[in-house]
């Protein structure tokens, strides 16, 4: 393996970690606005959201990136790879990220709404200032534990010729044919991006919970 | 219910000698000596904490002791192995204070499921087992029920006929009723009222004096990991150490 | 510029592109299906050894599913695929596919079990013991199926994820619904037309996987059956 090999595959590390950041940043507001609109009281917003959601979660990934890279085509736009893989990314992780902070926003009693309501809080400031803070503590564990989802599923990203870690690996195996060697390679810099991750979620998650308790 | 004696008929059907168990470093019995006979009821009382529910625990080995010297059915438990206690185990019954019914089997399921595996009872014999456990303690018609579908006095009797089932020669029960409602305690106090006249050997760990007082052979008052006090039923009235007392005075 | 959504080449009578998706779509169930069953099956020993192992054992397992759980399917795959093939042994990539999936379906069912396991109260496996029912029986019939039953709707929803996965095995050329599709657009230059199909067969596939595992639910453990009748 050459120093240029090598150089590609942290270019590619770049591009997987570019990727995954746009994936949760586009994720988290779409998937805020799906969270809010899965508990808000108007019954079409409700449905929509819970749609969205359904529709999302039983598609392929690899598929919502052809979508994403042939719908835009159609559309008229003639876009580079990365942009169809970010718009399915974003598309994905709103999905999981919506239901995730959904799951935390119920999570905090109904008492508590009632207490903001019988301070004469609307509905907007309930959320606001009530709500939410204490759903954002919930939702950290489980949201940290869905980035190592999005930092994996940017590889499928390679359906669509987007040249990111794993792609890179790939190119190079061709070259050299040594699989062993690089996707071992490979495999430990995903491991090493998300393992940290996965420990940090875990490690939280019981803190909490023996706050909780 | 034909029990067949492993040993001397009169000889003491569990014996305690200076047992020593620790947790660590906490001495949680400090040298228990005490013999129970076949057809003997004894009841065990003393503070929370006073090491009732451990000393019941190493009859059946679930807790190992650590010094002394423990017989139970003519077999010593110290140096038991595993086989010789699951040997041990199956004439000794016992019941805790939280039921623990297997959730996801019916009534006759749990009742069946000891007969079945480990005797190898068949499966029309178990049922007829199943069916004779039940009427003692008077649920006959749960035999088909979950134990969510029941409530918790009813769950402590299935868990009673469950311990039966096996016929056992010795039942232990550790505070069977505390978890109960008041209005629920009646009804497992007098299957086991029952049991002690049919002439079953029974270790209780109660806090029911008055039931104590009448269906014990034999009272143990623990204290701080020791035996303190120990007498007939009566002894719960004339209490002779200044702590039995003042437990006495306060639970009554 | 207007684009003019054309699904009719599916239908087209000499070169029938529904059969083949169709196909396609029989043999992702079918690669699903058989890794799902193995996968659990290890995953369920996993689970036990993780739980009741010695050390070491407990270790290894744990070690497993840390790397399944923290690197891509996609990766795994090329390992295994590329890997056996560069020392020698070939394995046909519809194998190889199953293989990896069953290995990673493995690695989640093991930690969803495991969190079921450990929640069957210690209480329990004491009741057991009391009956005089050995370590086997305990497991087998105490404290496994209870914990199986609590973790039903985890194991279900992940093993939706892992057929939606399962699309990626066309990467190691592994005959599929995605390679069936990626030939199909290669004919008719129909991408768009193609994967919305695909979506849809997938969302279909998806509906009914889930529906199978909550029915063989319903079936294997009865309790719920019976307390929903009344
Ligand atoms: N598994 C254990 N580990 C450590 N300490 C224990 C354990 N079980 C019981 N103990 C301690 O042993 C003592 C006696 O407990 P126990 O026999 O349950 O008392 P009792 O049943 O009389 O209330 C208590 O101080 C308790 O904290
Ligand atoms: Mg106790």
């Amino acid at each position: 393996m050459t120093t240029n090999q090598l150089i590609y595959l942290i270019e590619g590390t770049g591009w997987t970690l570019l990727l995954a950041l746009t994936g949760f940043l586009g994720g988290g507001v779409l998937g805020l606005m799906i969270a809010l609109m899965r508990v808000s009281r108007v019954t079409s917003l409700r449905w929509l959201s819970y749609l969205y959601v359904q529709l999302v979660q039983g598609i392929p990934l690899p598929v919502l990136m052809f979508l994403s890279f042939f719908g835009l085509a159609v559309a008229g736009f003639n876009i580079p790879a990365f942009v169809a893989a970010a718009v399915s990314m974003t598309i994905f992780a709103a999905a999981y990220l919506g239901e995730i902070w959904r799951g935390s926003i119920e999570a905090v009693p109904k008492t508590q709404w009632e207490a903001g309501e019988s301070l004469g809080l609307t509905d907007f400031q309930q959320m606001r200032d009530i709500i939410l803070p204490q759903a954002i503590r919930l939702s950290i564990p489980p949201t940290i534990g869905f980035m190592v989802q999005i930092i994996k599923n940017t590889s499928y990203s390679v359906v669509i010729g987007f040249i990111e870690l794993t792609q890179a690996g790939k190119i190079i195996n061709n070259a050299i044919y040594k699989p062993f060697l690089i996707f071992t390679l490979v495999g430990a810099i995903y491991f090493s991006l998300c393992s940290p991750l996965s420990r940090l979620s875990r490690r939280l998650e019981a803190r909490l919970r023996s706050r909780g308790a | 219910m034909t029990v067949v004696p492993t040993m001397a008929p009169d000889g003491p059907i569990v014996a305690f000698n200076d047992v020593h168990k620790r947790y660590g470093a906490i001495d949680v019995l400090k040298g228990i000596t005490f013999s129970v006979r076949r057809g003997e009821v004894v009841c065990i009382i003393g503070r929370s904490g006073s090491g009732k529910s451990t000393a019941l625990r190493c009859i059946n080995g679930l807790e190992r002791i650590q010094a002394g010297e423990l017989t139970v059915c003519g077999k010593d438990i110290s140096a038991a192995s595993r086989s010789e206690l699951r040997r041990v185990r199956q004439d000794v019954g016992i019941v805790f204070q939280s039921y623990n019914l297997f959730p996801h089997l019916t009534v006759s399921e749990n009742i069946m499921l000891a007969p079945r595996r480990v005797k190898g009872m068949d499966r029309a014999t178990a049922r007829t087992v199943a069916e004779e456990v039940l009427a003692k303690v008077g649920l006959a018609d749960k035999f088909d029920a979950y134990p969510e579908q029941l409530s918790g006095g009813q769950q402590q009797r299935v868990a009673i006929a469950r311990a039966l089932a096996m016929q056992p020669q010795l039942m232990l029960f550790d505070e069977v009723t505390s978890a109960l409602d008041p209005e629920l305690k009646g009804e497992v106090l007098r299957v086991m009222e029952d049991l002690a006249a049919g002439g079953m050997t029974m270790i209780l760990v109660t806090h029911e004096m008055a039931f104590a007082r009448h269906v014990a052979d034999t009272v143990i008052f623990m204290h701080q990991g020791r035996i303190h006090e120990t007498g007939p039923g009566d002894v719960l009235l004339a209490p002779q150490t200044p702590e039995l007392q003042q437990f006495v005075a306060n639970g009554l | 510029m207007k684009y003019q959504f054309d699904f009719s080449f599916f239908w087209d009578a000499d070169n029938a592109y529904w059969q083949d998706l169709a196909y396609g779509a029989l043999l992702s169930a079918e690669l699903t299906i058989v890794a799902l069953v193995c996968g659990f099956l290890v995953g369920t020993c996993a689970a036990v050894g993780r739980v009741t192992g010695p050390g070491w054992l407990r270790w290894t397992i744990a070690t497993y599913v840390e790397i399944i759980r923290n690197t891509p399917l996609l990766v795994q795959t090329f390992w295994l695929f590329f890997g056996l093939s560069s020392i020698g042994f070939r394995v046909p990539a519809f194998a190889a596919a199953v293989i990896a999936l069953t290995i990673n379906v493995g690695a989640y069912s093991c930690e969803i079990i495991r969190a079921g396991i450990e929640s069957i109260h210690k209480g329990q496996v004491e009741a057991a013991e009391s009956l005089a029912l050995g370590p086997i029986s305990t497991f087998l019939d105490v404290i496994l199926p209870p914990a199986i039953e609590k973790v039903l709707p985890a194991l279900a929803s992940q093993f939706v994820l892992m057929m939606l996965a399962s699309s990626i095995m066309a990467q190691i050329s592994a005959e599929e619904l995605m390679a069936a599709a990626s030939r199909t657009q290669s004919e008719t230059f129909r991408g768009f037309e193609i994967y919305i199909v695909v979506a849809v067969i997938y969302l279909v596939m998806s509906i009914i996987l889930r529906f199978i595992i909550l029915g063989l639910g319903w079936i294997v453990f009865p309790r719920r059956r019976r307390l929903a009748q009344r």
